[in-house]
């Protein structure tokens, strides 16, 4: 295990310099757009890192429900976080692309709308992690988690057939994929679940740290009435 | 299951009982949702043909923050003395508590609303352009989206830190199709431009995949810690 | 108090290795216990030392870290919920509602519908089943003597009490702890956690002396233990003492 990890470090390494290479480089100009557009090489990718992550969390938090097994609180706490960044780099890049070329700050794009309330969602799931008394965190995390993943598809629908009636400008544009840009948009998004991965494993380690040492200091506390409470 | 019933209507009574012997809360309750409307009138003063088209966005934000406030009393009468405990022990199912709350908090909200629409109409002086029996539906699905999820999320945040403000932080996210739904729907029955059909069936499909989530749920959440 | 006729009969509750983390404190740590039927154990120690914990996990209100609890021959603890009645220091009723009215609505809860239970019960425990008065307005030992009697209302075979003398005034506290031999004479196990020992002095079959979430001690006698509290620490200060 020890070795896996810088290794991953060098991988992460490589392929996020060499998608950085492809995306500011190599991927073609856009005739409209000019060279802004290239943002979306790390809008699109974050986005499904994103959703990725917040998978994971909710197959985790199920995990947890059934068989309360720490190891599953612990990877739905990490990927929560982690998750969370990732869709505030879209929540942002999607406003800064969309200023320049559509003259606009905020569309109610479909997916730049689904990852607002998917980021709103995990806040509040961070939120009541804080604020909930430790002993139940991971039960509450777990359930919101899972009505979280069930509001989605309706999120989903709603904002889609919203759209139909209040048509706005889509971010990202539809129509056919350029394979070239198709090829680079790939090789950012391995290198985004790398680096995800590796942050994800990094807070996970550090979080099990944190909760063998406080079990330690459990059982070696003092003998004192009325102590910590 | 008749003992279910038979328990969630037992605390329903019992809520009712409790609640109409302590009147304060329900008369600062009714006093909050004018205030409520009033303000809102002031800070949004369309024309009537405007209105129509904001009107749903007002009525169901008024709501919200309404039925925010009432679904936080509710609980708070389980913690004084602990109380949450005695129930916790009985072999009562989880559940019966559950739609007893839930049922207490849709017919106390439902009240509120019946105080703030009318008030509504006057100050914007509305009227439908639409099928206005369809309000109908949409008010008591509405109603129930936000009361399903919101009794429950309340129940979650009764042993957390700052309780109260917690309940709209986890509400409100995942409200939001249910919100858009019934605004969307409201509009249109009022404008009578489109049709609500679709918002009507979303939030069908809405209550009924929470209040699900909710029953298989519930237990787990009662009896956590 | 007699040990022959319990030789042949399982104990109520078998607890095994039981240990309870509230994040950085231990509140159990490893205790290992069994309680037989038709016995008063008085449960006793420093704050802190996990008495109100321990109560509580054999109540299923706290989910233990580790370790097993075994009460009325199953480890589902939820199932046996109608036979075991639970009191601690709130009082678990609604202020706002009278004596009837609140053992009214908790007898529901298990499944009793009959009004003339609760009023039974209310007499036993020496209070007036026809008074209107809401719970708010009683006194201390009034309200305590309610909250025993909604423990008391399903005739449960085992009885948690948790500081049930606690500011209640002397004669309301010697009819409850008669109330409760007559309990353990009739069959049931009973376990008080207490700071007035004393108040049991008679009655009870066992002393059980916790000390940082174990149990250290188990006598017959509350004379070896009242030396161990008026030798040492100045943590007991002499509260329960008075």
């Amino acid at each position: 295990m020890k070795r896996v990890f810088p290794l991953l470090g060098g991988l992460t390494a490589v392929l996020l310099s060499y998608a950085l290479y492809q995306a500011l480089v190599v991927a073609p100009t856009d005739q409209l757009q000019g060279d802004v557009y290239r943002i979306i090489y790390y809008h699109v990718p974050s986005a499904w890192t994103a959703f990725v992550l917040f998978f994971v969390n909710f197959v985790a938090s199920i995990v947890y429900l059934i068989r309360r097994s720490a190891k599953a609180d612990m990877i739905a706490l990490v990927t929560a976080e982690v998750g969370v960044v990732f869709c505030t780099v879209v929540l942002v890049t999607g406003p800064i692309w969309a200023r320049p070329v559509w003259g606009i700050w905020w569309t109610w794009d479909l997916r730049l709308t689904l990852t607002l309330v998917m980021w709103l969602i995990y806040v509040s799931y961070l939120m009541l992690r804080r604020f909930s008394s430790s002993g139940q965190t991971p039960v509450m995390a777990a359930v919101l988690a899972v009505f979280g993943a069930l509001d989605m598809p309706l999120v989903y629908f709603s904002i889609w057939y919203f759209r139909t009636q209040h048509p706005s400008p889509v971010i990202g544009g539809g129509g056919s994929i350029d394979p070239v840009m198709l090829r680079v948009w790939m090789i950012n998004w391995a290198a985004f679940l790398c680096f995800a991965l590796m942050v994800c494993w990094s807070r996970y380690r550090l979080e099990r740290l944190q909760r063998e040492v406080e079990e330690m200091q459990a059982l070696e506390s003092m003998i004192e009435p009325r102590s910590a409470r | 299951m008749s003992m279910l019933s038979g328990i969630a209507a037992a605390t329903l009574s019992k809520d009712l009982r409790l609640e109409w012997r302590s009147k304060d809360a329900i008369n600062s309750m009714l006093f909050f949702a004018l205030l409520v409307v009033v303000i809102f009138s002031f800070s949004f003063n369309p024309t009537a043909e405007e209105s129509r088209r904001i009107a749903g966005g007002l009525v169901w934000v008024a709501f919200l923050f309404a039925a925010v406030v009432a679904l936080n009393q509710t609980w708070a009468r389980e913690l004084r003395n602990q109380v949450l405990d005695a129930y916790r022990v009985s072999p009562a199912p989880a559940n019966a508590l559950f739609l007893a709350k839930a049922f207490g908090n849709f017919i106390f909200v439902s009240v509120l609303e019946a105080l703030m629409t009318p008030l509504f109409i006057v100050f914007y002086s509305l009227r439908a352009l639409g099928p206005v029996w369809q309000l109908i539906p949409v008010a008591v699905l509405g109603t129930w989206a936000l009361v399903v999820n919101g009794t429950f999320f309340a129940a979650m945040s009764l042993r957390t830190r700052s309780r109260e403000i917690m309940l709209p932080l986890l509400l409100f996210p995942i409200s939001i199709p249910a919100l858009l739904a019934m605004v969307e729907a409201t509009s249109a029955i009022l404008t009578g431009e489109v049709s609500a059909k679709f918002w009507i069936v979303l939030l069908v499909a809405y209550d009924v995949v929470f209040t699900t989530g909710c029953l298989l749920l519930f237990e787990t959440v009662l009896h956590a810690e | 108090m007699s040990d022959s006729n319990t030789a042949t009969a399982p104990p109520v509750i078998v607890i095994n290795d039981l240990v309870k983390h509230f994040g950085r404190f231990a509140a159990l740590r490893g205790l290992t216990a069994s309680f037989d039927a038709a016995r008063i154990y008085t449960i006793l120690g420093d704050n802190g030392a996990g008495k109100t914990t321990l109560l509580r996990a054999l109540a299923g209100l706290v989910r233990p870290t580790r370790g097993c609890i075994s009460m009325l021959g199953t480890t589902d603890l939820s199932s046996v919920r109608p036979q075991f009645g639970y009191m601690a220091h709130p009082s678990f009723l609604y202020d706002e509602m009278s004596g009837m009215e609140n053992l009214r609505y908790f007898a529901r809860l298990y499944g009793i519908e009959d009004d003339q239970r609760c009023a039974k019960t209310i007499a036993r425990v020496g209070l007036d089943p026809e008074l209107r008065r809401p719970i708010g307005q009683y006194s201390q030992g009034m309200r305590q003597r309610m909250s025993l009697a909604r423990a008391l209302l399903h005739d449960p075979r085992l009885l948690l009490l948790d500081e049930p003398f606690s500011n209640v005034d002397v004669s309301s506290a010697r009819e409850m702890a008669k109330l409760l031999t007559e309990m353990r004479d009739a069959g049931k196990t009973i376990l008080v956690v207490t700071h007035q020992a004393q108040l049991l002095e008679g009655a009870a079959d066992e002393f059980v002396w916790m000390q940082a979430g174990q149990i250290v001690d188990r006598t017959q006698d509350l004379q070896p233990l009242r030396s161990l509290w008026q030798g040492q620490d100045p943590h007991t200060g002499g509260a329960e003492e008075r």
